[in-house]
């Protein structure tokens, strides 16, 4: 599998993520800057966190109208794999390509700590691997984590097994207690109804080294390679 | 005549000043070119009055030194197998100190480490938010204008009593500051300290750390010459903050100050961001001759030292450098701080390239000027020339004046020695020492500073170990500007007890040297070299002044035992509030003196990494070094018995020397499971910090030797707790009896509960609460 690393201006998890899947994973990756409008030939693309166009406005505002973005969208829609962590998933939202929005956190602070995630499908390419419901501890790092849709995407998201991740506490409850932005239900990270569009607030790539002292992203990654 | 000597006088130069002025020039300076002179030899850009005494500091190492040496003498020259030391050259300083933007050292690998600290005390004391924001900007381009890409940050800040309303104000701003800086630029925040004290009230301290890495071979060096090379300023446009800010940071902080916010400067972390990849992209192209970001003194600071440095002139238009605003004067140009810039001298020929780099990362990149032979720097505005200079008379080093300063000893000094620890009722009872312990890691100087570093970003990168393994030092993977999979990290620290170096300047100084080395040692790093940043009083107060010169002395003493050279750093006089009455204030009115030291230390065995962390219930709990009968300058004494006045504790050179080898060589030998050096708070603190990341417990027992509040929370130095696993004991003690250092078997790892002579002193999980959520309390409550 060939991969793409998005650079906007502002991106700061670029080299992260070229660093895990090109020196950890051995894979094929190129970065793909902004301004350019081809994908060159990526079979998945990832938009790594960061803060594009320095947040400024809001969020992944600014960065769904680069250049390459239209490439994305049409990369998704013929069901290519695109990720968003953090700011990804952020311009995934803005962009349409993941439905809900990203909010200033509750308590209106920037966080950067680990926290504990339970996966709640097995039904995509990242979670395939995962069993219902356990648990990997996995850090955040963000200022607007909290996730929100109206009841209607809520009841859809639901319906259409679309949340991957939750908040949970070390043993795998989803409470209020533990729930790091506001963020409603918990959720931590959807995909898109046709399963191929992934966004996460939590950061796999910060948990997948063992210098690190913390594989639990890595079972991610593997999985989007097992053949 | 008057006229021109009361301007001068206000912009903060002295009468013999101005006289060295017209002499310089052979005329009268017209009003652009002296404040050009006021803000490069204000104390901030110039170090007028501590270059004397900088210069006696060690600026290289002496061979190997302690670290790789067998301790016992025996094979003094070759290293005793398996116990390291770093290759021939590994360690080594790439420039003297002042002689770049930061100071470089080889880390092995064909790579070097720049890494640098910096104060911005004066705009965090106005504009908290945007004085600590603006201080990690420029310690980040301090490193990456010389190719460096930084890779991790540290941070120390001082503060009045955290339960006063301006000390959370301050704080909630520094803190936030730092975060939206340093968060968006991309580079973690890996470690740091906070430490509370009424004298820091009106003056905090902003202390930023950063440290980068480059290829040795790609180094940009802060240089200009070449007759005819086109000279650019790039990227953000030229606005009128920060104007005078160097001068600024040159006085005292009184109720007046707040007419100087214009003097704060104002920061935009995106800017930064592309300014980085702009830079490390346009060097990385080797069309650059010389490059310096624009700090203090903006557009005639970075001119005249480049300038100086290449032995060189130049011709600036300033009509042509970007502004922010109209009608701005000339010398409002060459004086304004605005952020995010960086001058450049480009290889005549090369000007597309560079413009096309700075275009594809959007950001201004303008020919200002050109590289002349005449050594003078001309300033033209309008077509006039408004300002010409010889450069080298700008500059430390050239014409910027240099001072030797008088000091004279505090009466304090004396008062504190007469302190005796038999005035102190001894605590003996289990039911007082929890009491005390509760005290102390509910203390905001002890208690867990969570509040503040989860605010950081600290793991992008992906390359700081301490997120998941606590280290008395943060650990930070060197990936390779090459690719491949990274093999060494560096290990960094920052530290300084501004208490102890208030008790004994000398000694106060020897032990944050010794405590930054130390961590190192314990993170399983080897010490390499510092840098420092030496926040004291009014320079002109000869107590304040007294200070200062004890703490060098005390500094150079260290740093040669250690052989850890000074490879630069950077000097904030006037911290202290009103300096009415006699020349320079009362020493009183001034912050502790307070030296902080960045320690760099090379791993290039990740194998080494060590952990302050108690592993498993069982392990044997030794203390490396000795307890001494010894309660002062301790946060017990002072915060918890209430006696202010006493001396630094107990420290001695060589025993410290002998402790860090001892733990170096352990833990080479692979023989520790876990080191945590007895530091503030003393031994109880240190063991329950090295229970709380696995929710372990300890059982100890104190000793007829020594009063129990001596041997518990007693801050004496050089001392180490280590645990190990029971079937490495004897080779633990062999070692430690064969190279004669002290040790005393403390008690072993338990399963929960903090246990001192078979009494549960606190239970784990109510001590791990205290620890962890005190602050938060205090600042959200």
């Amino acid at each position: 599998m060939k991969f793409g690393v998005i650079v906007f201006p502002g991106s700061n998890c670029d080299d992260d993520m070229v660093y895990l899947l090109r020196e950890t994973l051995g894979q094929q990756v190129v970065k793909l800057w902004h301004k350019d409008t081809s994908l060159q030939g990526c079979d998945f693309v990832v938009v790594p966190g960061g803060f594009s166009y320095g947040d400024y406005l809001r969020s992944g505002a600014i960065a769904r109208f680069s250049p390459i973005m239209p490439e994305v969208q049409r990369h998704a829609e013929r069901g290519g794999y695109v990720l968003g962590i953090c700011n990804g998933f952020q311009i995934l939202t803005e962009a349409g390509l993941l439905e809900g929005a990203l909010l200033k956190n509750d308590h209106r602070k920037y966080t950067c700590k680990n926290v504990w995630l339970r996966s709640e499908t097995q039904n995509t390419l990242l979670t395939r691997n995962l069993p219902a419901q356990s648990i990997y501890k996995i850090p955040i790092a963000h200022g607007d984590g909290r996730y929100y849709a109206d009841e209607a995407t809520l009841a859809s998201l639901q319906e259409h097994d679309q949340i991957m991740f939750r908040y949970c506490t070390e043993a795998g409850k989803v409470e209020e207690s533990v729930n790091p932005n506001g963020s409603i239900g918990n959720i931590a990270g959807i995909c898109n109804k046709s399963r191929n569009v992934f966004g996460m607030m939590p950061h796999p790539e910060r948990a997948s080294e063992l210098f690190l002292g913390n594989e639990d992203g890595l079972k991610m990654f593997q999985a989007i390679l097992q053949k | 005549m008057n006229n021109l000597l009361e301007t001068a006088q206000k912009l903060g130069l002295l009468p013999e000043e101005l006289d060295k002025i017209k002499e310089i020039l052979g005329r009268e300076p017209n009003f652009t070119e002296l404040s050009a002179y006021s803000v490069m030899w204000s104390e901030h850009c110039s170090y007028k009055n501590s270059i004397v005494w900088l210069k006696t500091l060690p600026k290289s190492k002496k061979g190997n030194g302690i670290w790789g040496k067998q301790v016992n003498g025996a094979n003094e020259d070759t290293p005793p197998a398996g116990a390291g030391g770093l290759p021939s050259g590994v360690g080594g300083l790439l420039v003297e100190a002042g002689q770049e933007n930061a100071g470089l050292v080889d880390i092995g690998d064909g790579l070097a480490c720049a890494f640098k600290i910096e104060s911005h005390n004066h705009p965090s004391a106005l504009e908290p938010y945007q004085g600590a924001a603006t201080g990690v900007g420029g310690i980040n381009r301090d490193i990456f204008t010389m190719g460096a890409r930084p890779i991790a940050q540290l941070n120390t800040l001082r503060f009045g009593n955290p339960t006063h309303e301006r000390t959370k104000f301050l704080m909630r701003g520094v803190v936030k500051g730092i975060g939206d800086y340093g968060n968006a630029f991309g580079v973690p925040t890996v470690g740091g300290e906070v430490f509370f004290d009424e004298c820091y009230h009106t003056n905090p301290l902003v202390n930023a750390f950063s440290a980068g890495i480059l290829e040795i071979d790609k180094m940009a060096s802060a240089t200009s010459y070449g007759v005819g090379n086109p000279v650019f300023i790039v990227g953000s446009a030229t606005g009128k903050d920060g104007i005078h800010g160097a001068a600024f940071a040159s006085k005292d902080i009184t109720a007046d100050s707040i007419k100087d916010l214009p003097a704060v400067q104002v920061g935009d972390p995106f800017q930064e961001k592309l300014l980085l990849e702009a830079s490390l992209e346009v060097i990385a192209s080797g069309h650059v001759i010389g490059m310096q970001d624009m700090g203090a003194a903006g557009v005639i600071c970075s001119t005249a030292e480049m300038s100086a440095k290449g032995e060189h002139g130049m011709r600036i238009d300033l009509d042509k450098v970007p502004l922010r605003q109209a009608n701005m004067h000339g010398w409002e140009i060459l004086l304004s701080e605005s952020q995010e810039r960086m001058l450049v001298v480009v290889k005549k020929g090369q000007e597309q390239a560079i413009l096309d780099i700075f275009e594809k990362w959007d950001l201004n990149c303008v020919e200002i000027g050109v590289v002349t032979d005449t050594k003078r720097l001309e300033f033209y505005q309008h077509g006039e020339m408004i300002a010409d200079l010889p450069a080298e008379s700008l500059v430390l080093g050239g014409g910027a004046p240099v001072y030797k300063r008088e000091w004279s000893e505090p009466a304090y000094f004396q008062a504190f020695q007469k302190f005796n620890i038999n005035t102190v009722a001894e605590p003996k009872t289990t039911g007082e020492f929890t009491k005390i312990l509760t005290h102390l890691l509910s203390h905001p100087n002890i208690a867990s500073k969570r509040w503040v570093y989860e605010q950081y970003d600290s793991m992008v990168g992906t390359a700081n170990a301490s997120t998941n393994a606590p280290a008395d030092a943060a650990v930070v993977l060197v990936k390779h500007p090459k690719g491949g999979k990274a093999n060494r990290a560096i290990v960094i620290t920052v530290d300084c007890n501004g208490r102890y170096v208030h008790a004994n300047p000398e000694i106060g100084t020897m032990i944050a040297v010794c405590e930054s080395a130390r961590n190192v040692v314990c993170a399983g790093g080897e010490p390499v070299a510092i840098t420092n940043n030496l926040n004291f009083g009014n320079p002109y107060n000869l107590e304040v002044y007294w200070q200062f010169v004890g703490a060098i002395k005390g500094m150079k003493m260290a740093c040669e035992a250690l052989n850890t050279p000074v490879t630069g750093g950077n000097v904030s006089f006037y911290n202290q509030s009103s300096s009415v009455g006699k020349a320079g204030g009362d020493v009183n009115n001034a912050v502790f003196p307070t030296p902080t030291i960045g320690m760099l230390g090379v791993m290039d065995n990740l194998a080494y990494q060590t952990t302050l962390d108690f592993k498993q219930a069982g392990d044997l709990i030794y203390l490396v070094g000795k307890s001494q009968e010894d309660i002062a300058c301790s946060e017990y004494l002072y915060s918890y018995v209430g006696i202010k006045g006493s001396p630094a504790p107990h420290f001695n050179l060589e025993e410290e020397v002998k402790t860090q080898k001892a733990i170096y060589d352990l833990i080479r030998k692979g023989l520790l499971q876990s080191a945590h050096d007895v530091a503030d708070g003393g031994l109880l603190v240190a063991l329950a910090e090295s229970s709380f990341h696995r929710d372990l417990g300890f059982a100890i027992a104190t000793t007829q030797a020594m009063r129990a509040d001596a041997f518990l929370f007693g801050e004496a130095q050089s001392r180490v707790v280590v645990s190990i696993s029971p079937e490495k004991e004897a080779d633990f003690l062999a070692y430690l009896q064969q190279n004669g250092v002290h040790h005393a078997k403390l008690g072993t790892v338990t399963k929960q509960d903090f246990a001192v002579d078979g009494a549960v002193v606190l239970p784990t999980d109510m001590a791990k609460g205290l620890y962890m959520n005190t602050l938060g309390e205090m600042m959200e409550g």
